[in-house]
């Protein structure tokens, strides 16, 4: 995406593995089985969780970097 | 070897002389000695090895019944007792290619014998016959027939005689060997280790792929005026999979619709992918593609627009070619749609 100037961001668990193949736009996400979710959690918790990560998620998109970064 | 090899070759109607493409229905026929490219083998074999026959068969009468005519040329090739059998080379041609592995294939089961072919690596007969045939790597044509003969007379003269080929001298196999090492790995992993620290260079018995950094694209110029497109790889589908995306080593992905939906309905989208537990993406399919507060944040004007649709794979195991082709393929499809300030969400488990 981002060779094509598409800026994109990655929300994962992993983020070494991100780097390393990588990607630039990094988030950490909140587990390899829900990256965007919790199931210890009640519904509203983890949709909050979820807003806000994805809200930082959009956030990498409007900023400017010039390297790798793990936001 | 101290005897001289018997080698038979195997040609199809026109490097065997018997004529063009109006020969091409030709059956097997022999010819006694070497005929056509079997004279710059017999140059290149000098004294080693001897051309003592050449099977001619028509590249459409092989190709029109592989199975029972590449059985006819073995039977053939059998009669003259040779220790390895060489085949063309047939370079592009496609026909002649499949008539070369096929043959090839045939007399390396029946009689247990070395066989060599060559073509370049664009013949289609390469993929279809390299894991069960020595195939050498040529030019497109016959302008590199010295070449190729050369390469293929010291290929075959190598496996008749018992010596390991050079690397690269043949189409790789797929085929993993065994060999016993001096020193066990742990012995050579901490000599790695001692020469790096002594500065020393230290060549990689695994050399691992390379994965190229690319530089950041430039930053969206704000949200209010953007399409954001989600994708992700973690698998999540229409609850039929009706593009039936492979749960591990995937070779597909999918788009797919996400009109009229405030969110992921577990019972319209399911999650397949071999690397994770998939309860919590089946139970709600929002903790991996975080539909529910896309919709919310766009609702508040916290972004341009979302697209329609989602872009999605399963990201186990699969090859680093494959993502590859994923990743162009996808840049290319969202480019037909959207020209400018569009945005990803990518989301990994």
């Amino acid at each position: 995406m981002e060779r094509a100037g598409i800026p994109a961001a990655l929300i994962c668990t992993l983020t070494s593995i991100a780097a390393s193949v990588g990607a630039n736009r990094i988030v950490p996400a909140l587990g390899i089985p829900h990256p965007l979710g919790d199931p210890s959690l009640s519904l509203e918790d983890e949709k909050r969780k979820r807003r806000s990560l994805v809200e930082k998620a959009l956030e990498t998109l409007v900023s400017p970097i010039s390297e790798q970064t793990i936001f | 070897m101290s005897r001289v090899v018997r080698v038979v070759h195997y040609l199809n109607q026109f490097f065997g002389q018997i004529g063009g493409e109006d020969q091409a229905g030709t059956p097997c026929m022999v010819k006694m000695g070497p005929v056509g490219p079997g004279l710059a083998f017999k140059a290149m074999f000098g004294d080693r090895a001897q051309i003592v026959a050449t099977v001619i068969c028509g590249d459409n009468h092989m190709g029109e019944n592989l199975e029972e005519s590449s059985a006819a040329a073995a039977a053939l090739v059998a009669q003259y007792a040779p220790d390895i059998l060489v085949a063309g080379p047939a370079f592009v041609s496609g026909r002649y290619g499949m008539a070369c592995g096929a043959v090839c294939q045939a007399v390396s089961q029946e009689l247990g014998i070395p066989v060599v072919t060559g073509m370049h690596e664009e013949n289609p007969a390469v993929e279809i016959y390299r894991a069960h045939v020595v195939i050498s790597p040529t030019g497109k044509s016959a302008s590199k027939m010295r070449d190729a003969v050369q390469a293929m007379a010291k290929l075959a003269l190598d496996l008749v005689e018992g010596r390991e080929p050079e690397p690269g001298a043949y189409f790789p196999q797929g085929k993993r060997r065994l060999v016993v090492a001096a020193h066990s790995g742990a012995e050579r992993a901490v000599e790695m280790l001692l020469a790096r620290l002594r500065g020393q260079d230290v060549v990689t018995e695994l050399p691992l792929p390379n994965f190229e950094k690319v530089p950041p694209a430039p930053a969206l110029e704000d949200l209010a005026g953007a399409t954001i497109v989600l994708g992700t790889e973690g698998g999540v589908t229409p609850v039929d999979n009706p593009d039936r995306i492979e749960m591990s080593m995937a070779t597909k992905w999918g788009r797919y619709s996400l009109e009229g939906m405030a969110g992921m309905d577990p019972a319209k989208f399911t999650a397949n992918h071999g690397g994770y537990d998939n309860t919590a993406a089946k139970q709600d399919p929002n903790r991996v593609v975080p539909l529910d507060v896309m919709r919310e944040l766009a609702a508040d004007h916290k972004m341009g627009s979302l697209a329609e649709f989602f872009y999605t794979t399963a990201g186990n195991a699969t090859t680093v070619d494959n993502a590859t082709r994923f990743g162009q393929e996808i840049v290319r499809d969202i480019r037909a749609q959207f020209k400018e300030k569009v945005g990803v969400v990518f989301t990994s488990t």
